[in-house]
């Protein structure tokens, strides 16, 4: 089975006077995972749904290659679909649960026992096929339930928080065999989710929505790197980018009374300078007084202030320093990010 | 043994004294059932078969008992049967589905399920009267399940509220319609509310009185309930026969209930949400 394209064209959607998303354009290329990444009430799961066919777009179109499929049918779209909650059919065992869509196809119970017991061999469920949904653990649940959305060999699978009721565990565990699964047979894939390190270790694009609109829609290295905006910015990368409001004048950014030096730019006026804190280093020209130190383990996370502003940097085990303590920090200006007076990216 | 805490024997006791009433009641029509005279509670006649001569012999000009016994079948079930699936059906679209006066429908089922139903007695001769379904079981059956719908819808509504979402959804994208989406997942989903709300069924439609008397006249189209009150009212009231009759009348009714005692129960778990 090969994936298909998957294109929206202006594709939003109203519930009454909510505007749940507004005017969305975005081209998944076939075979590609992406990620659909933001918090709750974004628009990314109604956007899902709406390629689904659960909810009519209140306008726009869906094109799967080149077919539009915004008009039809959920069961004629061809597509697979995992849920937050599995939504397998209690009633049923697993192996009944997988063979469902083949069933509703009128395939015949002798090609449907042999594709079930491959497409459980594959997720390792092979052996707990004659129980129900209740009698086996979250993981397996979970893994029957993509095995469900995988057996009709959809053109595009759907994931919506397949992972979050996990334990952290098996949750590492599950992202990574998806992710293989997926790239072995080749399915254009769209994940759901609100977790950023599941969006940037699992996808090749990621999409970020706030507020009902795409923010920006690029690869992992590129979000994390050269984040459009300052939602993104601030979204994007753990612990967060530091986004101090200020003013850009004369080679320098202004914040109160202190002057941070910067290179030649082109920003003028108010704006806002972000620095993630693996950035700051020790050693500098900075004066900062120690707040808080919060220990990671491999480094530590250090809340400074400096003249009125509190930054987050991170500092390594050797150089640990003491709450109160004053400490002399740096950074490199390339490693800048200037967003301009409406949050959006400057240079 | 634990003896029960002070305060649950005085509960105890006063649910037994309120009982007694009712239990004496029951304990009269066995007696009166078996023994051949009794005066009060105490039997005075042995035990004799003579008051259950109704069952292999016509009695007084009444047609045999099997007649109206075939027709309370005949009739519970049809309620039953009947109410269930419209029931379902109903509650579903209100549950699940978002219509123009879905709000109105709701509202109106409840007034329905308020509102006293024999006083629209008249009406309802007159309607079946113009269907020529007067003094058919057709009709009554169509009027008692017509009646008992409100409260079923509501019922079953509760029961369809707790479905999740997420799997319906989940039908729709495996290739279910939503008609097959109600009868394989839906309806397998809520089987304590159908199995609750058909027993409810059948042992209010066993038990109707009003109805049947009022719609139906020809002997032929008698239920047990018909059957029973004609013992009634005689010049000589023969106390034993009708004690017999009544008993025979119950004993279906107890064997459902110790059967379907459980799914009732669950008429309570199925909860309310508007």
């Amino acid at each position: 089975m090969k994936g298909i394209r998957v294109r929206l064209e202006g594709l939003s959607k109203h519930f009454g006077k909510v505007v749940a998303l507004r005017t969305l354009d975005l081209d998944i290329r076939a075979g590609e995972m992406v990620a659909f990444l933001g918090p709750s009430g974004c628009g990314k799961t109604t956007t899902l749904l709406m390629i689904a066919g659960i909810y009519q777009p209140t306008a726009g179109a869906i094109h799967f290659g080149d077919r539009r499929v915004d008009h039809l049918h959920p069961r004629d779209r061809d597509v697979g679909m995992v849920f937050q909650s599995y939504a397998l059919y209690p009633h049923l065992t697993l192996f009944d649960n997988i063979a469902f869509p083949l069933r509703l196809k009128g395939q015949r119970p002798t090609e449907i026992g042999p594709k079930v017991r491959q497409t459980a061999e594959l997720l390792s469920i092979a052996q707990i096929l004659d129980r129900r949904p209740a009698q086996v653990s979250g993981g397996q649940q979970q893994r029957a339930a993509l095995a469900r959305a995988l057996i009709k060999e959809p053109q595009v699978v759907l994931l919506d928080e397949p992972l979050s009721n996990l334990d952290a565990q098996i949750r590492l565990q599950a992202r990574g065999e998806i992710r293989r699964l997926q790239q072995e047979i080749g399915v254009t894939s769209i994940l759901v989710t609100h977790d950023q390190s599941e969006a940037l270790a699992m996808a090749d694009r990621v999409a970020v929505f706030s507020t009902g609109e795409l923010q920006q829609f690029a690869p992992p290295d590129e979000l994390y790197h050269r984040p459009i905006n300052t939602f993104v910015a601030g979204f994007v990368g753990h612990p967060p980018m530091n986004l101090f409001p200020g003013r850009f004048d004369d080679g320098a950014f202004a914040i109160g009374s202190a002057r941070f030096p910067l290179p030649p730019t082109v920003v003028r006026g108010e704006g806002t300078l972000g620095i993630r804190p693996e950035d700051i280093s020790l050693g500098g020209d900075i004066g900062a007084r120690v707040l808080i130190v919060e220990p990671l383990g491999r480094e530590a996370l250090v809340t400074a202030a400096v003249d009125g502003a509190t930054m987050k940097l991170l500092v390594g085990e050797h150089a640990r320093p003491m709450p109160g303590s004053q400490i002399r920090i740096g950074y490199r200006p390339e490693r800048l990010h200037l967003f301009d007076a409406v949050g959006q990216r400057a240079s | 043994m634990p003896l029960l805490p002070p305060r649950w024997r005085l509960i105890l006791a006063v649910v037994l004294l309120v009982s007694v009433p009712i239990a004496a009641g029951i304990f009269w029509l066995f007696l009166t059932g078996v023994f051949d005279r009794v005066h009060g509670l105490l039997p005075v006649r042995p035990p004799s078969a003579d008051n259950w001569r109704f069952i292999w012999e016509g009695v007084g000009g009444r047609p045999p008992v099997r007649i109206p016994l075939l027709n309370s079948i005949v009739f519970a079930g049809g309620v039953a049967a009947l109410e269930v699936i419209v029931a379902s059906m109903a509650a579903y679209a209100i549950s699940r589905m978002s219509f123009p006066g879905r709000r109105l429908y709701l509202g109106l089922v409840l007034v329905l399920h308020a509102f006293p139903a024999v006083s629209l007695i008249i009406a309802i001769y007159y309607v079946l009267r113009l269907l020529g379904l007067f003094d058919t079981l057709t009709g009554v059956i169509l009027v008692k399940a017509s009646l008992d719908l409100p409260l079923g819808i509501w019922l079953m509504k509760g029961f369809f509220d707790y479905l999740s979402w997420d799997m319906e959804m989940a039908a729709l994208v495996d290739g279910m319609s939503r008609w097959t989406l109600f009868w394989k997942v839906a309806m397998p989903l809520v089987r304590p509310g159908l199995l609750a709300l058909g027993t409810f069924a059948l042992l209010s439609a066993w038990g109707e009185f009003i109805l049947p008397f009022t719609l139906i006249v020809s002997p032929r189209s008698w239920t047990m309930a018909m059957y029973l009150q004609t013992f009634f009212g005689e010049v000589f009231m023969d106390f034993g026969m009708f004690a017999a009759v009544g008993l025979f009348y119950a004993l279906p009714v107890i064997g459902m209930f110790l059967v379907g005692q459980r799914y009732l129960l669950n008429i309570y778990g199925g909860g309310v949400k508007g």
